[in-house]
């Protein structure tokens, strides 16, 4: 029998607001151990909750970015359970009203749509950081108050690389309305998952295991991978499958067995009677929705439109929001109509250099203006070829240098004077009488293999396509 | 007459008018509370002498040094706030509650050592102390009331020039009918509650316990008002309530509820409240029977709010940052340890109770349900508010019991808030008044019930009848 799997994604992110959910405490990452806390953040008894707004803009906000409905009236809840992180040992979190729900979104697979719908994205607070040393364990709740949005989707991913395209989306959604750093290794998105299988074909749900501890979406993938596997494995097997927590351990590339279903817990929800319900009124809905910027998707459609890019090329190049704003510098920049080869260098070796320093194209650190100067120096201008371009762009990149002052210091300016050329090209047609005899015989390929002695003796300065005109020339003429 | 005899407002006279000094104020009280504490227990950790935290002695601040004494659930920075229970054993606030900083702004001098409570408020009679029941100062057999018990035997045996209680369900009004002195809980939402160790977070309020009801209007201008930090405080202007101390009830409609005169109250109390309505009839006033007829649901519903929001605020005493704690091999047992022997037997029952209602599978059946008969309650005094501008009900069915005689009947504990409870759990302003004595000389107490932020007509039908009874001026023997 053939199995699919049905996932679901349960996604934690950090609001980047200046304080936390609750309190007026700093959500800096990265100082001293419990540098940023105070009464309300530490669950001191006594002190009180009180909502930072703008957590509920910013939560608003991904919402209606995620095309949910966004609730008017809306409330919290606490949710019970003992952990040494969890400073009043429940969470403030949205429970049977959550602030928005019933979304969706599109994500591109191999060329084709696939439609995930959003379940419900809620407001919570996070909980502090347990620090294990030998013989005791101490608790760091800087982290504990931080606004928290928990996006969940439906059961609608059927594979592994659907959920890491649906990560990168709703990162890429995120960054662009610039309410969180989504950055997995501070912590600041979280992604656990629910996965189960079932026969192909059939439209019912099978027991689900949830899968946590994935520290990237490479991660996510291949903790899904394997445990889509072991399950299929165990199904074939005829075992069966039970409910139950799942550890991804990134090391043995295995997922481990936390805790089953008959230990789960009674969280006891109820109205955190502290905080009276909200009314998000449906004019400040609208005041949100004005101050969206422009979507991954509405800007794919219009660096098609605008700049005439492929489908292929737009989509990379907005995927990452910084990335897109340096983009959009060069195309407008760009005197030409033709915006292709401008797309070009960036997807290609712009985006190389950056990859291979493990930066992104907006960190890479040269200006739109040095950037287009060199691609109108090779594309246009061929002062030289488009090898040299790219060595001349990661010496950009590593000096700061312009294009034209790194071809100048290196001579590596193109020949492409005839007067120049003809005399390498004579010497070499007198040194390669077997290839020239060749190519004369009908062997096309020798006619390259004079080109690249040609440039060998110039020392890669030729123009390859004046040395090839010429030689064509003088061949077929003699 | 001996300084510690005196009210507030005489003392601030006295020391206008320069006969005596907050510093001689503070020495009569503090023999006072040696020579006769050890028989009335009203204050704890009393060694000696009770610290005091000194207020910045602005010579024109209203309270002018006079002492305060609060009760042991509310934070005062620095002081040990305990809410008599083992479990916070050694707990310092980092923090003053809301009210503290507005008395010590005010130039009230807080007395360190804190007056008895039950554990955590949970009680109608100061026996669930860890630190032993108060004892009542007009027969030192009998029960103060509860559960700020203490606050209200230091007003009443002149240990505490005025208090500070807090009320959810009659926890300030019960103790000052059965000592004889008068209790305010205002309405919900007009004091902060920031600093105040909730018990049940939808029903607490911060209220004075006084010798006489000008004290009670003058501590209430300083602890009213909105307080960004309490996120249920309303923001409603705060009038001068001293103006509303006028001698007068002519044409005041008076609503009597048919339902608090039942069965199963003690005769001599009933035969009071009947002559104090009298004298207000007398007075001028309206009086006419009324109905509130969901009367019978108030006790079942307050005890599964109050202990489902307790089961949920207690949830952080757990051993990890402060208070007591229970070494153990494991966390899981450390809490348990540290619950097992922090908590009393009532506190026990009551988060247990709480827990229950709140589980999975029960939460509609009660939780849910009460809120809905909470609901219903209100609707009751809306209705008779609409015609009326006040209730008068007795304060407690009976007047004080012996030490002991209801400590192993917690059902017949209960019913002793039956005549209070109704209050918090609509929202509402209710005042206590002594009104007179029953044969073995043991206090009894008018209660008056307003509609939402309308305490001025309680100061105004209490001091009007105060005026015109002598029953505030009678003091206890020792």
């Amino acid at each position: 029998m053939e199995y699919e799997a049905v996932i679901g994604l349960e996604v934690h992110v950090h609001l980047k607001t200046k304080t936390k959910a609750f309190c007026g405490c700093s959500t800096e990452f990265g100082n001293a151990p419990n540098s940023q806390v105070c009464p309300v953040c530490l669950g001191f008894p006594g002190s009180l909750p009180v909502l930072n707004h703008l957590a509920l803009d910013y939560a608003v906000k991904v919402g209606l970015a995620l095309n949910c409905q966004v609730q008017e009236y809306t409330k919290f809840d606490r949710k019970h359970y003992y952990y040494p992180d969890l400073a009043k040992n429940y969470q403030i979190s949205q429970y049977d009203l959550p602030l928005s729900k019933d979304g969706f979104l599109d994500i591109y697979l191999n060329g084709k749509a696939k439609h995930i719908r959003i379940k419900r994205a809620h407001l919570e607070e996070d909980a502090g950081k347990l620090i294990h040393q030998q013989d005791l364990s101490l608790v760091d709740f800087n982290r504990a108050g931080i606004p928290l949005l928990e996006i969940v989707t439906d059961p609608d991913i059927n594979s592994p690389q659907e959920a890491y395209e649906y990560l990168t989306n709703l990162k890429s959604i995120i960054e662009y309305l610039d309410v969180s750093d989504c950055d997995m290794e501070k912590g600041s998105l979280r992604c656990d998952a629910n996965v189960s299988v079932r026969p192909k074909g059939t439209s019912g749900l099978g027991v689900k295991a949830e899968l946590k501890n994935m520290n990237s979406f490479k991660g996510v993938r291949d903790a899904l991978t394997y445990e889509i596997e072991r399950q299929i494995k165990s199904a074939h097997r005829g075992e069966k499958i039970v409910q139950e927590t799942r550890l991804w351990d990134a090391k043995s590339l295995k997922t481990f067995s936390m805790r089953t279903k008959e230990q789960a817990q009674d969280y006891r929800y109820f109205p955190d009677p502290d905080l009276p319900p909200f009314i998000i009124t449906q004019e400040k809905i609208n005041e949100i929705k004005n101050s969206i910027p422009e979507l991954p998707k509405e800007k794919c459609q219009r660096f098609m439109k605008e700049y005439g890019l492929s489908e292929y090329d737009a989509r990379i190049l907005v995927s990452n929001k910084n990335n897109t704003d340096y983009a959009e510098e060069c195309f407008k920049a760009w005197k030409d109509k033709n915006k292709k080869p401008v797309a070009n260098w960036l997807i290609g070796p712009l985006a190389g250099i950056a990859s291979s320093n493990n930066i992104e194209i907006s960190e890479v650190k040269i200006s739109a203006k040095d950037f287009l100067e060199l691609i109108d120096l090779v594309e246009n201008k061929q002062l030289i070829s488009n090898l040299t371009g790219k060595t001349v762009l990661e010496e950009m990149v590593s000096t700061g240098k312009s294009p034209s002052l790194i071809i100048q210091e290196k001579n590596l300016a193109q020949i492409s004077d005839e007067g120049v050329l003809e005399k390498e090209i004579a010497t070499v047609i007198k040194e390669n009488a077997k290839s020239v005899q060749a190519y004369r015989s009908g062997k096309e390929n020798a006619l390259m293999f004079l080109v690249g002695q040609v440039m060998k003796k110039t020392n890669g300065k030729a123009n390859p396509k004046v040395v090839q005109e010429i030689l064509k020339r003088r061949l077929t003429d003699a | 007459m001996e300084l510690y005899r005196l009210t507030g407002h005489e003392l601030i006279r006295k020391i206008e008018n320069k006969e005596a000094s907050s510093q001689d104020i503070l020495s009569a009280l503090t023999q006072r509370i040696k020579a006769i504490d050890a028989k009335v227990n009203a204050y704890v950790r009393l060694s000696g002498s009770p610290e005091h935290s000194l207020p910045s002695l602005d010579q024109t601040s209203i309270l002018r040094g006079i002492p305060i004494s609060i009760k042991d659930n509310i934070c005062t920075q620095d002081h040990n706030t305990e809410c008599c229970s083992k479990i916070l054993e050694g707990f310092r606030p980092p923090y003053d509650a809301t009210v503290i900083g507005k008395l010590k702004n005010s130039g009230a001098l807080i007395l360190e050592t804190k007056t008895n409570m039950d554990e955590f408020a949970f009680g109608s009679s100061t026996e669930n102390s860890c630190f032993g029941p108060s004892h009542n100062p007009w027969d030192l057999e009998c029960v103060t009331g509860g559960s700020s018990g203490g606050s209200a035997a230091a007003v009443a045996a002149d240990e505490a020039v005025w208090a500070l209680g807090s009320d959810t369900g009659g926890s300030i009004r019960q103790p000052a009918a059965f000592c004889g002195v008068v209790g305010l809980k205002p309405t919900y939402g007009r004091v902060s509650r920031y600093g105040l160790i909730a018990f049940a977070s939808s029903l607490d309020q911060i209220g004075p316990i006084t010798k006489d009801v000008r004290d009670c209007a003058t501590l209430m201008n300083i602890i009213s008002g909105y307080d960004p930090n309490d996120s249920t405080s309303v923001n409603v202007r705060v009038p001068d309530y001293t103006q509303s101390l006028v001698n007068d009830v002519k044409g005041i409609k008076i609503g009597i509820p048919r339902e608090y005169f039942v069965e199963g109250m003690d005769e001599e109390v009933k035969k009071r409240v009947e002559e104090a309505i009298g004298q207000l009839r007398a007075l001028g006033a309206v009086c006419q029977e009324v109905s509130l007829p969901h009367t019978e649901y108030a006790v079942p519903v307050y005890y599964i709010i109050a202990t489902a929001e307790a089961s949920s605020n207690l949830a952080r005493f757990d051993g990890v940052q402060y208070g007591l704690r229970t070494e153990a091999q494991n966390i899981i047992d450390m809490y348990k340890k540290t619950r097992d022997k922090g908590f009393g037997q009532e506190a026990k029952r009551r988060v247990i109770l709480g827990t229950f209602v709140l589980s999975h599978g029960y939460y509609d059946a009660y939780y849910l349900r009460a809120l809905k008969v909470r609901t219903l309650i209100k609707q009751d005094f809306d209705k008779v508010f609409a015609e009326f501008d006040c209730i008068i009900t007795p304060t407690s069915p009976t007047s004080a019991f012996k030490i002991g005689e209801k400590i192993n009947d917690p059902l017949k504990m209960y019913l002793s808030d039956i005549y209070t409870i109704s209050v918090n759990l609509a929202g509402l302003a209710a005042i206590s008044i002594p009104c007179g004595f029953t044969k073995k000389g043991l206090p009894a107490g008018l209660q008056i019930l307003a509609k939402p932020f309308n305490e001025e007509i309680l100061f105004r039908v209490a001091h009007t009848y105060e005026q015109n009874t002598a029953w505030h001026l009678q003091k206890p023997t020792f």
